[in-house]
């Protein structure tokens, strides 16, 4: 019995961490264009789809179609917020959240017209892998997924860290004003800010592949999942982001292994809630 | 009695300290002043006397009744009405609406409600603007929005913090008049936060002066102003 | 009558009472098709309305009204398939059902200062946990769904709410009647006055003596208790509930979309939000039918590309404009 759980665990974990690279994403986001990106969910379909199309068409391994595939979703995302959300960035909460909304219902109904109510999937050779540590099994893919997931994250926190644009950016974030002030041409740090966002998406596309099949109509509930990973880590905060992924990714296999699997997000759910109403902040944000 | 007396009040953010034993005491019908250099903690004050911060330490009194650790609104129904120094007028409503809201905490008639509506802004000179969308409205009338929301509150005591900024010399006249008149007729107390030492020499009958959160001096206008303490905390200003 | 009526300019009462007039009269000249269009229009029109309450009207941005439509549903669904209750007496405990679900999400979320997008993905968890906790709980059918005796379509039997669409069409067109004439009152009363300060600014509303937590309270359980109505109608209208389907969180987008295009806040928003989008929709389905393209989503799509257009476009929905247009507006 303890064999199963730990096994659960340690897949959830690793599952986990492209949740937390997906939320990645939103964080990036929200934490400085302070739009929350309802069409998230979708957005990754439309990256998962993406890879099943190169799969198809050239045999493209989908960690291989990891960088066309960012690239692409970088220029989505750079373009959605020049063309579209950036006029929206000082307007009221709900039409900002509506204006996403609309993007979202767009983007999902638009893939389930080009390519149909089924699932996708795409097999590679390495599926079956697995390593075995005692009495505990794990998936290759899962710890290939995992483990790029933690390197992109890696280069993001890098990117943030040490370069000048990824200061510039934070410098946005941090005072609005201040960074017009200065002479940033702030349009254009949201726009790669969302385009960044996007891209972190596009791997976490590549990577859920490997671990799920992908259907036209899933993004409402991968853009809640990628909320609710934010929100319990803390909005804004990269670390915490990547850490509640982790912690959901736990918590699904672990109440899918102890008691129904339809009634795993159940758990999610009731982990928002329970955050919601005592550490509104999340785990590491910082009280606004 | 005083109708509002200030016991010994501090408040700290995180490591700031924004307010520290601060006392003074503003009598029925009186129009008092608190002025200071940007950041001497003026606002603060008002938002702890108006309940949008607790106090760390000391009490304030209500026409004798405690009221520290109360919510804003209850403050208000108390009988205390205040503007804000970053205007937040209702934009989306009517200016005649902005005032309406204030006006039925007096009575729950709305009718009743909008006649006392335009009592006040024909008082405060916007009557004719009653139908504009607050929105539309510039800075100064923005102000005096809602210094008439405030005051269809029906409050005994009215904090007005900077309602003068940004006006001409003849308009500030003008509100000078205003609140003389209302304090006159209806014996409403006052207390203003103001930069504009035109409008505080004219209405104020004593000035509380605050500096980096600490009261450094109060009295009549004259004997503040010529105060050497008042004059450095000023001047030291003016050097940096 | 007399008060809900005042301050409109002659024509727009007129206008008013054409449209109702047409609505009265229309079973009389539409096909069965049209007419289960109009009952449609009707229920978005007046979920729209009671949504509207608590977003357009108190500022709280709810994305999980499909709960309260679901758990009105299913209370006065199973007091009448368990215990051979009316749906009259029925909707007493939908109504309390649903109001003491919106007064809890309310309490919890406006008692820790949660508000805007935080209140907003609240809503949809608690949905969606409500949601997943029927879909397993199989006294009330489950994942399978639960299902009321078909009507008898020919006989109409108001006190079982069992009979043909014409008398659906006449109790939907009543409800809308009496939530527009109920919303119209709670704008002008004190209620609607402290919820649009609240709405615009809440310390401003706090330093003007609301005391903003009651009033948001209020908006919450009166909006998710008219919700409850429509909840109860859908049950014995449709005959069948599914979790999956009046749970789920398209099912309050949809709802949202009127009050949203029509014109947020105001009281003939959702109605022509709700007028403009069913047609829109489904003339378009119908359309797509005849011209033999039978792909799933491009309805959708055309939805999301409506929205996106008068959001773009007309922020402030479809109402104000049309209103200054026609000298509709109610005067001040």
């Amino acid at each position: 019995m303890f064999d199963l759980y730990l096994n659960a665990a340690v897949g959830g974990a690793l599952t986990g961490l492209v949740y937390g690279l997906m939320a990645l994403g939103l964080s990036v986001i929200f934490g400085v264009v302070r739009v929350v990106n309802f069409a998230h969910g979708e957005m990754m379909t439309a990256a998962m789809y993406g890879a099943v199309v190169l799969a198809q068409a050239f045999k493209l391994d989908p960690l291989v179609a990891m960088a066309p595939i960012a690239v692409a979703m970088f220029i989505l995302g750079y373009g959605l917020q020049r063309g579209l959300v950036n006029a929206f960035v000082t307007r009221p909460e709900h039409t900002q959240f509506m204006l996403l909304v609309a993007v979202a219902i767009i983007l999902s109904n638009g893939q389930l017209t080009a390519f149909g109510p089924d699932t996708a999937t795409v097999q590679v050779d390495y599926a079956l892998d697995s390593y075995q540590f005692g009495a505990l099994i794990i998936g290759k893919v899962q710890v290939i997924a995992a483990a790029t997931a933690l390197a992109v994250s890696a280069a993001l926190f890098a990117f943030f860290r040490f370069t000048l644009t990824g200061r510039a950016i934070r410098a946005c974030a941090d005072n609005y004003l201040g960074a017009q002030v200065v002479g940033l041409n702030v349009r254009h740090l949201y726009g790669l800010t969302f385009g960044i966002g996007a891209a972190c998406l596009g791997a976490a596309g590549c990577l859920q592949l490997l671990l799920s099949n992908v259907t036209p109509l899933q993004g409402p509930s991968y853009t809640l999942l990628a909320f609710i990973i934010v929100i319990v880590g803390g909005m804004g905060s990269l670390t915490g982001a990547l850490l509640s992924g982790l912690l959901v990714g736990v918590s699904e296999a672990l109440a899918g292994a102890m008691f129904d699997p339809s009634a795993k997000s159940m758990f999610t759910f009731a982990l928002l809630i329970l955050v919601l109403l005592f550490r509104p902040q999340g785990l590491l944000g910082r009280r606004p | 009695m005083a109708l509002l007396e200030v016991q010994g009040i501090g408040k700290h953010f995180r490591g700031l300290r924004a307010l520290h034993d601060v006392s003074f005491s503003i009598p029925q019908g009186a129009i008092h002043a608190m002025i200071g250099p940007n950041g001497a903690g003026k606002t603060t004050c008002f938002n702890v006397i108006a309940g949008v911060y607790k106090p760390d330490g000391g009490s304030i009194r209500f026409d004798g009744k405690p009221i520290d650790g109360l919510r804003p609104d209850q403050i208000c129904r108390a009988g205390i009405g205040r503007t804000f120094q970053v205007v937040k007028p209702f934009p989306g409503l009517s200016v005649l609406d902005n005032v309406v809201v204030g006006a039925l905490n007096a009575t729950a008639d709305v009718a009743q409600a909008r006649k006392e509506a335009m009592r006040v802004l024909e008082l405060l000179h916007l009557a004719d603007k009653a139908k504009h969308p607050a929105a539309s409205l510039t800075l100064p009338e923005r102000k005096r929005v809602e210094v008439a929301r405030a005051m269809a509150t029906g409050p005994r005591l009215l904090l007005l913090d900077e309602v003068m900024a940004g006006l001409r010399p003849t308009e500030v006249d003008e509100m000078v008049a205003v609140f003389r008149r209302v304090n006159q007729e209806t014996g409403l107390t006052i207390l203003l936060i103001e930069h504009v030492m035109r409008a505080v020499m004219a209405l104020a009958q004593h000035i509380v002066v605050l500096h980096y959160g600490e009261k450094i001096s109060e009295g009549a206008p004259q004997e503040v102003v010529n105060d050497p303490k008042v004059l450095e905390c000023y001047l030291g200003e003016e050097a940096l | 009558m007399k008060v809900l009526l005042a301050g409109l300019p002659p024509r727009a009462v007129v206008a008013l009472g054409l449209f109702l007039l047409l609505l009265l009269v229309a079973p009389w000249v539409v096909n069965g098709y049209l007419l289960s269009l109009l009952v449609v229009m009707l229920y978005f029109a007046y979920a729209g309305q009671a949504w509207n309450v608590m977003m357009g009207f108190a500022g709280q941005l709810s994305l999980g009204h499909s709960l309260y439509v679901g758990l009105g549903a299913y209370a006065a669904a199973m007091m009448f398939t368990k215990f051979g209750v009316n749906p009259w007496v029925g909707l007493l405990v939908a109504v309390a059902t649903t109001t003491a679900m919106g007064a809890i999400i309310g309490f919890l979320a406006f008692r820790f200062g949660i508000g805007g997008v935080y209140f907003a993905i609240l809503t949809i968890a608690f949905s969606e946990f409500v949601r997943i906790g029927f879909d397993h709980w199989t006294w009330l059918g489950g994942s399978a769904g639960l299902f009321l005796p078909v009507a008898n379509r020919s006989s109409n039997d108001l006190l079982n709410l069992r009979g043909a669409p014409v008398m659906f069409y006449y109790v939907m067109l009543a409800m809308c009647v009496a939530a527009l004439a109920f919303c119209r009152w709670l704008l002008g009363s004190r209620l609607g006055y402290y919820w649009q300060a609240i709405r615009e600014n809440e310390d401003a509303a706090a330093a003007l003596g609301i005391p903003v937590f009651r009033y948001k309270m209020f908006a919450v359980m009166i909006s998710s208790a008219m919700t409850a109505f429509a909840g109860v109608f859908y049950a014995f209208y449709y005959n069948n509930l599914f979790p999956e389907q009046i749970f789920s969180m398209g099912r309050s987008i949809e709802i949202i979309l009127g009050p949203i295009i029509g014109g947020l806040g105001t009281l003939i928003g959702p109605i022509l939000g709700a007028f403009v989008l069913t047609p829109l929709a489904d003339g378009l389905s119908e359309l797509l039918q005849w011209a033999g393209i039978d792909v799933p989503g491009v309805k959708q799509v055309f939805y999301g590309v409506c929205l996106l257009l008068v959001i773009v476009f007309l922020p402030n929905g479809i109402w104000p404009v049309l209103a200054r247009r026609l000298k509709l507006e109610r005067e001040h």
